[in-house]
This record gives C-alpha cells, structure tokens and sequence, in this order.
C-alpha cells in the first residue's frame, strides 16, 4: 500500500444480527464498500443515500467508532480496527475528526460552547497554553467566527448555522487531514446550507482538508463535490466524479434521486409518481438487486442475481442494464 | 370561492415577564392572509421568521406567552363565520381533526410508541364518529388502501415502520376524517428527497381527491413549487411578499425573495453561490423601517426610517417594499 494514500476501503462490510424470536436474522448494513482517498488531492467525497442506505454505519467505522465485520478499512496505511486505544487515542481521533448532524446534540445544553475548543486544544497540546485564544481564535476565523462572538456563550445563545459552524471549528482545532461530515446542513435552512458547503470547499483549498460529506442532499452534493458514492441499502451503486455521476446518472436509483430534488421552478414539477419503500428490512434482504421492486427497467435477471459492477462512461455502477458495455 | 381562514391585520407577540424585566417578541407583526378554499397556501421563509408562530395562531392552539395583540382570525366552515379567538373548549374539540387537522413538524414521533398503529387510528375515529372497534378499524384499512399505504403497518407498532413511513401514518391519521383545513408545519423537513417526494405526492392526492385546503410551512421553495398554489414570504414576523407560485419564482420581486431563491443550487450551474448575509434578527427589538434594510444590498435611506406599505402590483402578487412602490409610482 503506498503512502499516498489517505483513507482506504475494501470491500468493508457492517453485518447487524437482528434477533426475532428465537431466529437471529443477519442483514448487512454495509456491503463490499470499496473506495480510496489520495493523500497528495484533498477532495470532497460525497456519500450519498435515502435514510437507511448504510451512510451513517459507514462513517462510523470510518471514525473508529465500530469495527468492520469484513473487510479493511486503512487510514494512512494503518488498519483502522488493529490500533491500540493510546494509537487511537493520540494520533487517529486528532487527524480524523467528526461534524454530526444536530449541533444541538452534540453540545451539551449546560456547557459553555467555547469550552469545548478549549479542551480539545488542550487535550492535544497544540501549542503552548499561553497561546490558547489566539490559536482558537485563528480556527474560528476559518470557519467564519470569531472568538469574541462566541466566547462564555451556551449552545440555546446561537443559531443554528453558528452552533454547527463552532463544530466544526473544534473539528479542525487537531488539524485533521480527514472530517467526516454526516448529514452536516439537514437541521439547517436552505440558505445557511450553502454557507455551510461554501466553508467547505475553503477548507479544502486553503488547508487541504479532505471531507467525507455524508448527505441526502444532491444538489449541495452536485455543487461542492468532488467525487460522489452512491448507496443502497447497503452497496454502492454508482460512484465517480459529481459531474458524471449526478450531471448524467446511469443507475436507474441515482436517477431515481436525483428526480425527487424539488426545484424551485414552476416548469420543473414532478408529473411521474416514484414509488417508496414498504418496509426497510425487505430490501435488506432481497435477493439479487435490491432496487429490483422499485426499479422502473426491472428485468427478470435483476431479481436473482446481484448485479456485477462495472465501469462505464467515468465512473462505476452496478447494474446489468451496462454489462459488457 | 371565499376565505376559508383568514387572519386579518393579525398581531401575535410573545410577552413575557420575569422578574420584572419585561420582553416582547414580535413574531407575527401585522399580517394579513386569506387562505381560499381549495388551495394549497404555501408559507416560505427563513428559521426564526414567524412561521410557526402565525400557524399556531391559525389553528388556535397557542398558550401564554403567545397572545394576539390586536387583529384576528376567521374561519368559515360552510358560511358559517367563526371568530377562532371566541371559540370555547367544546368547540374546539369539535372542529379539530373533522374540521381543522394539523401536521405538526418532526410529525413522526407524535404516535404512541406502545400502541399499534390501528389502536391510535380508533382513538382519534371514535372521539367524533360514534363506531364500533371493528369498524374503526375497516375504516382505517381502507383508508390505508386509499392512500397506497400498506394495510400491515395497522398491526405494527411505530418503531417497527421507518421514518418515511411514520410521516405517512402521521398524515393519513390527520386527515382520516376528511378535515376541510389542513395546517402543514415543514412536514418534510429531516426526511431524505425519495421520501419527500413520496409525502408531498401523498398530501397533494389528498388535496386533490376531497379539495381540503393546505396551510403549509417550509422553508424549501422547492417543495412549494411541487404542492403550493399561493406563496406567502414572511421575514421577521412581517408578510414581505404573497403571489401565485409561478409569479413568485419567476418573477420575484422583494430583495429577500430574491435572495431565498438565489441561494438555492441546482443542477444548472456549479458556480460559487452565496447564502443570505447575515442571518435573521432578534424579534423582540426589530430593525425600524423595513425590518430586512439591515442584510439588503439595495437599501436605500428611505428604508432605515419608514416601514415599507404593502402594494398590490399585479393581481394576487403583494410586495412590501420601498424599491417596488417606488418604480410603480414612477411609471404611473
């Protein structure tokens, strides 16, 4: 493995065991899930998915926070599952850092915000204490704060954009060279959610930051993206560069999602109807495609057989309507 | 066609006082809206800007601290006028759900989370339609079947259906019983595009098949573009802008409209866009004049001081703002 590479995933793998009675039932959350970020080309890689999909179980093990049932997950060469908790501790959780969806959740109510900047310098030792509010005071600036707005402040004292802007202050605090941003912008307005995305290309470019952007949303996905992973309960169906992949989508989900954007355009409305999932869990389980029941080009084939995945036209879909293209 | 619920100069303002430190919050300042029958009335606008608030005063459910000020709201069932303020408990109760229903936001963790499904259906059946178990349940079921939803979720229990599938029951248990008036307060919001879509084409059937009308809040253009005959723009507790969708999204005419649909991506383009600068202010001490001069680029002095009139520049398209009446009166 070669060290230019930052994150690496092959085919990992998240099986659940669900218990009904006394037969325990497995279904796999995440599924062959393989992809790799560059070292040397900070990027924004997009996953992309309705709720259920696995995005979320797959952030997770990318943070640390729970383990592959298959598969290996490296993050600059080193497996992620096989380091010690001072490896994890000292150097992993300060180069790989979270944003999670409710900024509300993630601060404590009672706490002063700033506190938790504080800390995290601290705990990390990022430089000498004496200059503790000039480099918070330099991160927060990145974000677009500043420490005077926010400092001796509690969470309920912002609105929500601050609130996530400040999380995503103290992620970057450890200079990480990887966030991992889950549904980062759908607690926020419309609006502040380009602000959002808007931070996040700067970070990118300016200190070379790689994000993983977890969203459901595909047009702030299509606006700031570099690459994007598309999943379905549990696999992924599509990925390549954004432009390819959302500008002309090829797996009949992704056009599927793509569709269900509503635009603010009178001549743009829906006229087709799309069909939902009944219950999650029968998906999980389908044999063959699992997009098969709601798929609209379902061929008998799809129904039995995992599809294979292939390359066609840029980026990678699996499906059998492109085999032997 | 006529009013179904109209609010009339309506003023609602928190007021609170603790420890005789007394506060204001002007949430609804002077609005008025006539909501026709039939329609889907879509309210659009920035977190903090009144939305909610005028919905609760819609339905007339709010308690202290919420108070109208002055105005009101009328509902009108059959031409028969209702002052919404004047209705007693009794009333109430009977007018909700049959009449008026309300989707309230994150709507799906309103069921009760140890009772089946079909279980809180012949609650909310029997409260105003005298029946037996067994035909509160048919009821149900064929409903379900109605609206495409599959009749197993009736012997489920709530943790058993997934998010999307909740918002659904939410919406079929709030209409089950064909109310004319429907409030919506962002019953899409945290729900991914497919199921969104799912939700906004199960409300828009719904519309379609008994011709209730729709009260509805969210802060996506998008999803009013898809559902909404008439858009109302509210910021800051005032009604800035109000005209037939088609008009408003293309051609919108207040700055901050502008703006909303402005910040929006899409496909088109991946050019660098800017969200609304600045962020929405505090209700209880709100900027004089027109409340947005403090985030408009194109403010002018007038502004500052004197509170833009509302003007009606075409039929049905309101816009309060100095720039547009100003243009008006010069071509006029």
């Amino acid at each position: 493995m070669s060290p230019e590479v930052l994150l690496e995933a092959k085919e990992v793998t998240k099986i659940f065991d669900i218990r009904q009675g006394f037969a325990t039932k497995q279904f796999h959350a995440v599924d062959k899930a393989s992809f790799t970020l560059q070292k040397d080309k900070p990027e924004i890689f997009t996953i992309a998915g309705e709720s259920g999909s696995g995005k979320s179980t797959l952030a997770k093990m990318i943070l640390g926070m729970d383990y592959a049932s298959q598969g290996l997950l490296q993050y600059q060469g080193r497996d992620v599952a096989s380091l010690s908790k001072a490896e994890k501790r000292n150097w992993f959780f300060a180069k790989v850092q979270p944003v999670f969806q409710d900024p509300f959740a993630a601060f404590s109510p009672l706490k002063r915000i700033d506190s938790y900047l504080y800390e995290t310098f601290y705990n990390y030792k990022m430089a000498p204490r004496s200059e503790a509010d000039t480099y918070i005071n330099g991160v927060l600036n990145q974000v677009g704060l500043s420490l005077a707005e926010i400092k001796g402040r509690y969470p309920n004292e912002l609105s929500g954009g601050q609130a996530q802007r400040v999380a995503i202050a103290r992620a970057l605090i450890t200079k990480p060279s990887l966030i991992v941003a889950d549904e980062p912008v759908s607690m926020l307005d419309a609006s502040l959610r380009m602000s959002i995305v808007n931070m996040f290309r700067k970070l990118k470019n300016d200190n070379g930051v790689s994000i993983i952007y977890i969203t459901h949303d595909l047009a702030t996905a299509y606006y700031s993206a570099d690459r994007i992973a598309v999943m379905l309960r549990g696999w992924i169906v599509e990925m390549g560069p954004v432009e390819q992949v959302l500008g002309n989508p090829k797996h009949p989900y992704t056009q599927n999602l793509k569709a269900s954007i509503p635009q603010a355009d009178p001549d743009k409305t829906w006229d087709t109807k799309t069909s939902l999932a009944d219950m999650e869990l029968a998906e999980f389980s389908r044999t063959g495609c699992k997009f098969a029941a709601r798929c609209p080009m379902v061929k008998d084939i799809c129904k039995t057989q995992e599809p294979p995945t292939v390359h066609h036209e840029g980026r990678d879909v699996k499906c059998f309507l492109y085999e032997g293209s | 066609m006529s009013a179904i619920v109209s609010a009339k100069d309506l003023k609602a303002y928190y007021i609170t006082n603790a420890y005789g430190v007394e506060r204001t919050v002007k949430a609804v300042d002077d609005v008025s809206i006539f909501v026709q029958e039939g329609e889907v009335y879509g309210l659009a606008g920035e977190s903090g800007c009144g939305k909610s608030t005028l919905l609760k005063v819609m339905l007339g459910e709010f308690q202290a601290p919420l108070r109208i000020v002055s105005g009101s709201v009328t509902y009108n069932f059959d031409g028969e006028e209702r002052n919404a303020a004047s209705l007693t408990e009794q009333d109430r109760q009977d007018i909700r759900w049959s009449k008026v229903s309300y989707i309230p936001q994150g709507s799906m963790h309103v069921l009760n989370p140890v009772r089946r499904i079909q279980d809180t259906f012949h609650d909310f059946i029997v409260t105003h339609k005298p029946m037996s178990k067994s035909e509160a349940f048919a009821m149900t079921g064929s409903y379900l079947r109605e609206l495409g939803l599959p009749e197993k979720v009736m012997r489920s229990f709530p943790h058993q259906l997934s998010g999307g599938m909740r918002q659904r029951v939410t919406i079929a248990l709030a209409t089950i019983l064909w109310p004319k008036l429907i409030f919506a307060d962002e019953p899409t919001t945290a729900l991914d595009v497919v199921v969104q879509r799912g939700v906004i084409q199960l409300l828009k059937e719904i519309q379609q098949k008994k011709g209730s009308t729709i009260v509805l809040i969210t802060h996506d253009l998008g999803v009013h573009a898809n559902l909404a005959n008439r858009i109302g723009v509210l910021y800051a507790g005032k009604l800035v802008e109000e005209a037939p969708t088609r008009t408003i999204l293309s051609k919108p005419r207040h700055p901050y409209t502008q703006f909303l649909i402005k910040s929006l991506p899409t496909f088109d383009e991946r050019s660098e866009r800017e969200g609304i600068p600045g962020r929405p202010p505090a209700l209880d001490n709100p900027p004089s004049g027109c409340r947005f001069h403090t985030r408009c680029p194109l403010a002018i002095e007038k502004c500052k001081t004197l509170e833009p009139p509302m003007l009606t520049i075409s039929t049905g398209h309101r816009v309060a703002c100095h720039l547009v009446s100003e243009e008006v009166h010069h071509v006029a």
